[in-house]
Order: structure tokens, then C-alpha cells, then sequence
């Protein structure tokens, strides 16, 4: 039953904590439970169809389906973090301007909602794959104690969302104004992580070089496969032996959202001659 | 000039045989255990290593320092391919049973 709650834990843990970030990030803004809730259920039941179809998609593209798969999941979640946070930057002044909680909170409310619940769907399908077809092989071998496993496992689910509850308190404590950007700048190394696991997947593919096997191994000083390792994982990326390719990837990802945030996230300015300079720096143009 | 002729096709044969491919290394995880449990592999070769799940539940072989992790279902069989690798240990593990060890030898 242990082995199963750890298990378990550990597939929700990376889900839970990308859901309590994405919460902290749309603080204030309404409709964000529907929103969130919304990719929670679409990922879960993604992840029951993905773990049905789990030998059928392993065997595709002679043999490396499994990694194209994680590999492309992983990639656009990348992108709908990074445009979240492009979008983010380009209101950043609007929210940073607003001197309490509620304006920030009713500023931040014009943020659309759809980018983050992509994402919190794409991690739960890809976590929770694993999840159910760990989960349905143990009801179907049946005899040895599927129901201690079963309890095991919403043990395991339990403490996972407990992990993503943990993240979200801690962080909606910093004040408003500091919010966004603490969120931003999680959402960016959650983001260079994930590109940094998709490299992987497609090192594992054959489809990229390796460009070095390890670069360094810090295993010694902190496992992946420990709780705080595996944290670490989700939220920074930390891998403990990694491939070049996944360190081309982490940079070129911070550099290239990291770049886009100061090119298209900056609020336009100079590029509108036209706007009378007496106009509420609040208005949003529509389509903003 | 025969030493010469002789060390240099020694190399070419060294170079040659270190780069043969050894051909698939088949590797099956029956009672959680990996059998074998420990399997050699000649450095600087891509060797495809052959895994069958024998077991009635999923597994799902995983490496840290091969970086490979890859979900099996009962019953099935996967290919991974390994290398070009320098000489070591590299471990690999069930994830879903990680009691479940093995190791890749590199020489």
C-alpha cells in the first residue's frame, strides 16, 4: 500500500505543484476555478484515453512514440506558459501600478484564462497516464491486495494535491504587487524545465544529439529521486545528470521567452503616436 | 616496415571491432527482477537493448544517467537504444517498483 501512495504521489506531485503556481498566478481574476478545474478534469480524462491507447502509441513511429508524445505534450506546454507570461509583462505595469490588492486583483482580471488551463490539462494527461495504467495494472492483476493498493493510491493523490495546496498558500502570502512577477518568473524556469524534458524524450528518440551524456552529476549531493529532488524537477528543472542537449534547451527557452517578454511583453508606447496622452493608463485596448 | 604494416592493422582491426555492433542485448522483467540483472556493453557503441514485460502489471524502465524512461505495458516489449557511451555504471530501475534494479556495464 506504501509503495503505491509513494508511486502514486509521486505522478501527481509534479501535476499538483503546476496547478497551485498556475492558482497563485491568477489570483483575483474571476472564473479562474472553472478555468483551472476545466483543464484539471479535460488532462484526467486525456490521461485515461492516453493510458488505453498506451501500447498502441508506444509502438507508433516505429517504437519512439511514447517520447514524440511526451516530447510534443511537454513543447506546448512551454509555449502556453511562455505566452502566459509574455502576456503577463505586457500588463505588468497596469498591475504593478495598482496601489492595493483589489485593483491589482481587478487588473489582473482581464487575463485570459485559456493558456494556463492548456497547460494544467497537458500536465495532468502526462502525469496521469502514468498514474492509471500503474493504477489499472494492479486492479487487473487482481489477488494481491488491489484494494490496499487502491487506498494506496488516493493515499498518494491526497498528499500530491496536499503538495500543490502547500505551494499555493505559500505563495498568494506575498503581496500583490510582488505576485505577478514571483508567478512570472516561476511559470519561466517551470517552462525551461519542461523544454529541458522534452529534449530528453527526444535524445531518447534518436532524434537529437546528446552533445554530452552528463555534463556533471550532482546525484551525490541531491537525487532526483528524492522528495526534494523531485521537487526541484518540476520547478527549476534540476536534473542531477544532465545531457548538453537538455541544457541547450533550459537556456534557449529562457532566453527566447525571457527575450519575447522584453520585445512583444513590453506595453506599447511608442509604437501608438496616436493615443491621446491624456487616456487612463488602465483602458485596455479591445483585443489586448 | 612488417612491425609498421602489422601494428597498423591491429588499430584498423582494435577501431573496427570496438564499433561492430554487438547486436541486440534482450533484457526481461519477470517477479520484478530484471534478468539479467547486470549486462555489458562494449563503450562507444549504440547498442539497442530489448525489453520485455513479462509481468501481469505495468513497468516502466527509467534511467538517470542513461536518460531513458519508458512506460510498458504487461505483456510488451520495447526497444532502447543506448550509447555511444564512455566506460561505467549506469543504472536503471522500475519506477513503477523501483526495488526493481539493474545495471547497464559500459567497457
Amino acid at each position: 500500500m506504501l509503495a503505491a501512495a509513494i508511486i502514486v504521489f509521486r505522478e501527481v506531485l509534479e501535476a499538483a505543484l503546476i496547478v497551485g503556481i498556475v492558482m497563485a498566478a491568477t489570483q483575483g481574476v474571476p472564473n479562474r476555478t472553472f478555468w483551472v478545474g476545466g483543464g484539471i478534469v479535460g488532462g484526467a480524462l486525456g490521461a485515461v484515453v492516453v493510458a488505453g491507447f498506451a501500447e498502441t502509441l508506444a509502438a507508433a513511429m516505429a517504437g519512439v512514440g511514447q517520447e514524440v508524445f511526451n516530447a510534443a505534450i511537454l513543447f506546448a506546454a512551454v509555449a502556453m506558459l511562455g505566452w502566459h507570461n509574455v502576456w503577463m509583462r505586457r500588463h505588468a505595469s497596469e498591475l504593478a501600478g495598482a496601489a492595493n490588492r483589489l485593483g491589482a486583483a481587478v487588473r489582473a482580471g482581464a487575463q485570459p484564462l485559456w493558456a494556463l488551463a492548456f497547460a494544467v490539462g497537458l500536465a495532468v494527461l502526462r502525469e496521469g497516464s502514468e498514474v492509471v495504467l500503474f493504477l489499472y495494472g494492479i486492479a487487473a492483476a487482481g489477488q494481491d491486495g488491489a484494494g490496499a493498493m487502491a487506498s494506496g493510491g488516493a493515499l498518494g493523490l491526497i498528499a500530491g494535491v496536499a503538495a500543490g495546496a502547500a505551494i499555493y498558500f505559500g505563495l498568494v502570502h506575498i503581496p500583490m504587487r510582488h505576485l505577478f512577477s514571483v508567478t512570472s518568473w516561476l511559470i519561466l524556469l517551470l517552462a525551461a524545465g519542461m523544454a529541458s524534458q522534452a529534449a530528453a524524450f527526444l535524445l531518447q528518440a534518436d532524434l537529437l544529439p546528446a552533445l554530452g551524456q552528463s555534463l556533471w552529476d550532482t546525484s551525490f549531493l541531491l537525487s532526483e529521486h528524492s522528495l526534494t529532488g523531485r521537487v526541484l524537477h518540476t520547478l527549476i528543472g534540476y536534473t542531477a545528470q544532465p545531457a548538453g542537449i537538455q541544457l541547450v534547451f533550459y537556456l534557449a527557452t529562457l532566453l527566447i521567452i525571457g527575450t519575447m517578454m522584453r520585445l512583444v511583453g513590453s506595453p506599447p508606447r511608442a509604437a501608438r503616436p496616436n493615443r491621446p496622452a491624456a487616456a487612463p493608463p488602465a483602458g485596455l485596448q479591445p483585443g489586448e | 616496415m612488417r612491425t609498421l604494416v602489422l601494428a597498423v592493422l591491429l588499430v584498423l582491426f582494435a577501431a573496427f571491432s570496438a564499433s561492430a555492433d554487438p547486436g541486440p542485448v534482450t533484457i526481461t522483467i519477470r517477479d520484478h527482477a530484471f534478468v539479467p540483472a547486470e549486462v555489458k556493453i562494449p563503450a562507444g557503441a549504440k547498442v539497442e537493448l530489448t525489453i520485455r514485460n513479462e509481468q501481469t502489471v505495468p513497468a516502466e524502465f527509467e534511467s538517470a544517467s542513461l536518460h531513458r524512461e519508458k512506460v510498458m505495458s504487461p505483456g510488451s516489449a520495447v526497444s532502447v537504444y543506448v550509447g555511444p557511451l564512455r566506460p561505467g555504471r549506469y543504472e536503471f530501475f522500475d519506477d513503477f517498483h523501483p526495488a526493481t534494479r539493474g545495471v547497464v556495464i559500459v567497457e
